[in-house]
């Protein structure tokens, strides 16, 4: 699922530079290929060779390759549909902004504390308190760990299929990988509650003990339900689609790059280090960045697996602590929403998570394009 | 510093295919020897394999030995690493590193070869290999610009830059002219006649002038015939190549009844 998105994001991508390549270079195409309505190529031959039928095209005057005004049904037809699914994507996301803000607005104006830095949820009331620094820190925390964690299995993997893996075992291994985005995501959730998150207090502990000093790793509850727990399954979730796009790029390194390397002497690493890596940096990074917007969004493995702190808990960073992220906030929520600003203080909340979403997809559109004079 | 270059009763294959077949021919050190023949009769191939880069290609495998100053660089015991670290090569396509400045380019090799190395010397290799590849002039002041930058003839003579930065015993060149526009094709001839003065170098051409123009030695490569592996028909004097050639086919060739 995410991965056609990621293949039609792609292709739109590429539709629109041709698109705009094409409109900028067809006009002067015409113009210096058909100054006067005469093809040059067969006014020149005839200079040079007395072909018959080549005298008779350059003869004629009147423009054999039709004239510069000349439009096809069928490249017009083509162009409406391209624009016609550019436009509908453009359309269909403002229509989701304005849903998220019309709904979100009213709740968020009778909030009686701070929106973005308040702690408290208490919204069955008669009046709203909402805030969402905890649910962004714990959406966010547990998202980056999560791509942290996959982004270098997900290069390794990708590396080994590229560039070391006899052909033989290169396709299965690329096939098991593809086959982790197959397993639905409730799957994952009963899997990482159940099964997963109680094994992992040795190394809770084990953290515990040499970095606890750290705020990040201090243990806070004996609960497997803890962040760790769930960031661990959700780089398993972000896995594949990171090492499909990096097992991409890597694949299309160009072929005088890599001899470029071979010829100077390269070993295969340095080889890799040299002509591989750097060309498939920026698809790696809007890899990472797709798999961080899937793990942002990811709801309900996260829901089952994240055991919520009991109201009025004090703060606490730590990976080794409960938590709620946006969506399996709203996820455990959703049979409550009879009221229009309670489940507005929700859609608040979505609103936040859609526009994080967002920022984190034009972050990688920019680390990609910037070094854009070096590839 | 330069090496003469031996090959001996060599058979190149992809996977199972001949592709060329006992080649024998001997290049003195200090001397430029030009690769002639009509498309797709192994010239490219042949030289792949003096600095074994044939075997990059999956299955591509050699029989025989090419000798380099009488050490056989395909024994049993030789990293191939380390024979393209003495053997410099030059592709057809100018290929500078597309993320790297123009000076990362030139030092490339150098850093992968000797590590740590001081900037003071590294900056001496690169003043040293970019006035050697007669691009100083034209670089000095953006050395920090992306080498993809250049124009087509600056970028070719920078891979020769990065080629001879790390001082190799040979320098091979496959059509290094063929993507350039005249001027940046007078402009590597030129360099050519002054590295060999330090290099054994070993060019594939397409264009029978350029290797009449550049080169003392001449090798014809053909197809033994339809169907057939790729031979040397005759290495000789390129004066004698383009004036009177012992064989027939070399004729043919070079008066342009065909290929």
């Amino acid at each position: 699922m995410t991965d056609q998105e990621s293949r039609d994001r792609e292709h739109a991508r590429a539709r629109a530079e041709r698109e705009a390549t094409h409109g900028s270079d067809t006009p002067d195409d015409y113009a210096n290929a058909d100054p006067n309505g005469v093809g040059p190529i067969p006014s020149s031959s005839a200079l040079t060779t007395p072909d018959p039928a080549d005298a008779t095209i350059s003869g004629s005057g009147v423009g054999a390759f039709g004239g510069r005004g000349k439009v096809r049904i069928g490249d017009k037809v083509f162009r409406y549909l391209t624009a016609g699914a550019g436009m509908f994507v453009c359309i269909l996301i403002t229509l989701v902004a304005v849903f998220l803000l019309a709904k979100a607005i009213p709740s968020i104006a009778n909030d009686k504390v701070n929106f973005f830095t308040s702690r408290t949820w208490l919204v069955s009331g008669s009046t709203l308190q909402f805030g969402i620094v905890d649910l962004l820190w714990t959406t966010v925390l547990s998202s980056v760990f999560a791509m942290l964690l996959a982004v270098p299995v997900a290069i390794g993997i990708a590396l080994f299929i590229t560039q070391y893996a006899p052909r033989q075992l290169a396709r299965p291994v690329a096939f098991v990988v593809d086959l982790l985005a197959a397993i639905p995501s409730i799957v994952y959730g009963v899997f990482g509650i159940t099964v997963f998150a109680p094994k992992l207090h040795g190394i809770i502990d084990f953290l515990n003990r040499y970095l606890g000093w750290i705020p990040l790793f201090k243990k806070q509850i004996s609960d497997p339900g803890t962040v760790f727990a769930g960031g661990i399954i959700l780089a398993i979730m972000i896995l594949p689609i990171i090492t499909a796009i990096a097992r991409e790029v890597f694949e299309r390194t160009p072929r005088e790059n890599v001899e470029a390397a071979w010829a100077l002497g390269a070993t295969r690493w340095e080889m890799v280090r040299l002509s591989v890596l750097p060309y498939g940096k920026p698809g790696v990074i809007s890899g990472a960045m797709l798999g961080l917007g899937r793990a942002l969004g990811e709801t309900i493995a996260i829901t089952l697996i994240l055991v919520a702190p009991p109201s009025g808990a004090p703060f606490s960073p730590s990976l080794f602590y409960g938590g709620e992220t946006f969506a399996s906030k709203i996820a455990n929520a959703a049979a409550e929403f009879n009221n229009p600003t309670q489940t507005g203080a929700y859609i608040a909340a979505g609103l936040v998570l859609f526009v994080l979403t967002f920022a984190v997809n034009a972050a990688a559109r920019i680390v990609v394009n910037r070094r854009r004079e070096f590839s | 510093m330069a090496k003469r270059i031996e090959a001996k009763n060599l058979n190149i294959y992809y996977s199972k295919f001949l592709a060329v077949s006992e080649v024998n021919f001997t290049i003195a050190p200090r001397s430029v020897t030009a690769f002639i023949g009509p498309s797709g009769c192994g010239k490219s191939t042949v030289l792949r394999t003096i600095n074994r880069m044939h075997e990059v290609i999956a299955g591509a495998h050699v029989q025989g030995d090419v000798l380099l100053d009488g050490e056989n660089i395909y024994g049993s015991a030789v990293d191939p690493v380390d024979v393209r670290r003495t053997i410099g090569m030059v592709f057809q396509r100018p290929n500078p590193f597309p993320t790297m400045s123009i000076y990362d380019n030139v030092v490339a090799g150098l850093k992968l070869q000797s590590g740590r190395i001081k900037k003071v010397e590294l900056d001496d290799t690169v003043e040293k290999s970019l006035r050697g590849a007669n691009l100083w002039e034209e670089v000095k002041d953006r050395l920090g610009k992306p080498g993809a930058g250049l124009s087509g003839g600056q970028q070719q003579r920078l891979c020769i830059a990065r080629a001879i930065a790390v001082e190799p015993q040979v320098l091979l060149m496959d059509e290094p002219c063929s993507a350039l526009d005249p001027i940046s094709t007078l402009a590597i001839e030129d360099l050519i006649q002054s590295l060999k003065e330090k290099y054994t170098i070993v060019i594939v051409t397409h264009n029978m002038q350029q290797a009449a123009r550049v080169s003392e030695r001449t090798a014809f490569f053909n197809l033994a015939g339809v169907g057939k592996p790729g031979q040397l028909v005759e290495i000789d004097d390129t004066q004698k190549i383009f004036s009177n050639p012992s064989e027939q086919r070399t004729e043919d060739y070079i008066s342009g009844r065909f290929g």
